[in-house]
């Protein structure tokens, strides 16, 4: 199947699913969808710099974050544009403000690849443990900063009031944003699964399995590894971005907690991490189970959960879910890739 | 005269305290085949590491075609021109003995400005290529389903699926039966008919002797004989070095 008719299919796939939410007329679907939806982004981006790499991300809740509050700041903007900026300036941040989610999530997207890019720039030399190590730093000094930074809140927090409804739709605004972040899986899961069977897919799978070998046949690895650390972050970015309109109220702690950490590793870990689809089935299955047990147990239960879970597929079965379905119906031969035929550009 | 096209000046390595390689000269010309010899840790593998930007070494000057490759990395110079196999293979494991040969052709034939092979293209030069060291049979196998020998004809196939105008070999007939070395040494001859200069790293003497054009030996990272074959094998020195 070509890249524009798995786009086409899985917006397909996602109507239906939609048109399924619709038909419970229950707003808790939508609230609940949405922290699964957005795992699913979250674990599809993880999983481009982790799963395809092999560079294992512990900073996730950072890109998250900075997707969150660059939202916070853009919609903080015209006040603070009224109170410094002279009238003529001032009217035309009046024009341009309230910026509408999807523009916020490309802006916070950009932010969170150019943080990506940076974080992939100072840690170019630094492998397995020595670069995992290097993102838990990038989280905790960018929380850091967040939390001195008065104008996003500081560790008090921002409050972000949530509208009624869209001005563009008369639908609830729980709704919208499911819908959004239900759009913003199929892009993520698309150009990850295009990454997978193009060019790009076999210089990271080198750079999984052996860069020295990588370089020695031509792959420009770091080159490839900046790519691949912009664009997971710009995605973990752009799930963020619509948060502090879904929780309403946005502190450092949530928007850094270690939930996000821990799901953007357990969710392609358990799902498996070779192809788009262990992410997706990862975060459906764990996010689903969370929502479940936070509800009916508790939301540290539900992380419990999780780290339970991660133990036991690290130990028992490292290639995730995927893996176990492959051992448990093999293919006659490995898997080629016949179809990249018709999509070589 | 034309310039060679491997210019080493004064190459040196050292491994902390260790000196692995010390001041090694070297010329190759192109269209050579050099055979490359020396007992184990003299350093042979060091040279190639050093050539190919693996390792950087701490003196000394390397030119490839001309231009200087000091400080240019490893897949900038495969790019130019040079590949090489490792010694202890190094296959791409998640991907199949076909797509092994995929990336070289994707990242370095592909990426010169004056070629653009298509997907069958590519597919029938992986195909060619496994052909001729007799791997075809296991196109969509894993690399851990090869046996050492066959990891060993798959590292020396993806070294020449990135068109190399250098290949180097470095000791790819070990545990070969006597008639698959002497099928690689014909193939190896082959490519060097097509133009491409080789150099030969092996401790099979009939193999290097029945490759070779001229013969160079390393001891303990010096140069200690560089000329004709048959002239150096009797050299009372090389002689020294080999029987301790
Ligand atoms: N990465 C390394 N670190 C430290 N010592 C090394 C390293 N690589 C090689 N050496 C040492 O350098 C010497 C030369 O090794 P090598 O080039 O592999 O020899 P050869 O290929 O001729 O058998 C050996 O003594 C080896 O132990
Ligand atoms: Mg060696």
């Amino acid at each position: 199947m070509r890249n524009w008719q798995f786009f086409l299919a899985a917006l397909a796939v996602s109507g239906l699913a939609y048109l399924g939410t619709r038909l419970i007329g229950n707003d808790y679907v939508y609230f609940a969808g949405y922290v699964v939806l957005q795992f699913v982004v979250l674990a599809t981006a993880w999983n481009i710099l982790g799963g395809y790499c092999g560079y294992v991300n512990f900073g996730s809740a950072a890109f998250f974050a900075i997707g969150a509050y660059s939202t916070v700041a853009l919609h903080k903007f015209p006040q603070l544009s009224a109170r410094y900026l002279p009238e003529t300036l001032n009217s035309v941040v009046e024009f341009i403000f309230p910026l509408s989610i999807p523009v916020m999530i490309v802006i916070g997207g950009a932010i969170a690849g150019l943080v990506g890019l940076g974080t992939g720039y100072l840690t170019l030399r630094l492998r397995g443990v020595f670069f995992a190590i290097a993102t838990l730093a990038l989280a905790v000094v960018l929380q850091t900063l967040i939390v001195n930074w008065d104008y996003v809140g500081g560790s008090r927090g921002a409050y972000i009031i949530r509208p009624n409804t869209t001005p563009y739709f008369d639908i609830n605004y729980i709704e919208y944003l499911f819908i959004i972040m239900l759009l913003l899986a199929v892009i993520a899961i698309t150009v990850a699964r295009s990454i997978e069977r193009s060019q790009l897919g076999y210089g990271f799978a080198t750079i999984r399995d052996d860069e020295l070998a990588a370089e020695a046949t031509g792959v420009p690895t770091l080159r490839l590894k900046l790519i691949a650390t912009t664009l997971s972050g710009a995605f973990m970015g752009m799930a963020g971005a619509p948060f502090p309109f879904y929780i309403g109220y946005l502190e450092p702690s949530s928007a850094f907690g270690l939930a996000y950490a821990v799901n953007a590793i357990a969710m392609p870990m358990i799902g498996g991490t070779t192809s788009w689809v262990g992410p997706l089935l990862g975060a459906i299955l764990l996010g689903t189970l969370q929502q479940v047990a936070s509800v009916t147990i508790s939301s540290a239960v539900s992380l419990l959960i999780v780290g339970l879970l991660l133990v036991f597929f690290v130990i028992i079965a490292p290639n995730g879910i995927i893996g176990l379905w492959q051992d448990y119906f093999p293919r006659k031969e490995a898997p080629a890739r016949e179809n990249s035929k018709a999509e070589a550009t | 005269m034309t310039d060679p096209l491997l210019q080493v000046e004064n190459l040196g390595k050292r491994f902390g305290g260790f000196v692995a390689l010390d001041g090694i000269n070297l010329d190759v010309a192109n269209g050579e085949r050099l055979g490359l010899i020396g007992p184990n840790g003299s350093g042979k593998s060091t040279l190639v590491n050093c050539l190919c930007g693996t390792l950087h070494n701490e003196t000394g000057a390397v030119r490839f075609n001309g231009t200087p490759v000091n400080g240019l990395l490893a897949h900038q110079r495969t790019h130019l021109g040079m590949a090489r196999s490792f010694q202890l293979p190094r296959p791409f494991h998640t991907l199949t003995v076909a797509e092994n040969l995929r990336v070289p052709l994707l990242y370095t034939v592909n990426a010169r400005p004056d070629t653009s092979l298509s997907e069958s293209e590519i597919e029938d030069r992986c195909h060619e290529f496994l052909r001729l060291v007799s791997l075809e049979h296991k196109a969509r196998k894993m690399p851990r389903d090869l046996t050492q020998v066959e990891m060993r004809k798959l590292e020396l196939a993806r070294a020449m699926a990135a068109d190399p105008k250098l290949l180097i070999a470095d000791e790819s007939m070990a545990g070969l039966s006597q008639s698959e070395v002497k099928d690689i040494v014909a193939l190896l001859i082959r490519l060097n008919e097509r133009g491409i200069t080789i150099i030969l790293i092996e401790h099979i003497m009939s193999a290097v002797m029945s490759f070779s054009q001229r013969l160079v030996v390393l001891v303990s990272g010096k140069k200690i004989a560089d000329g004709n074959p048959d002239d150096v094998i009797r050299d009372p020195e090389v002689e020294r070095a080999y029987l301790g």
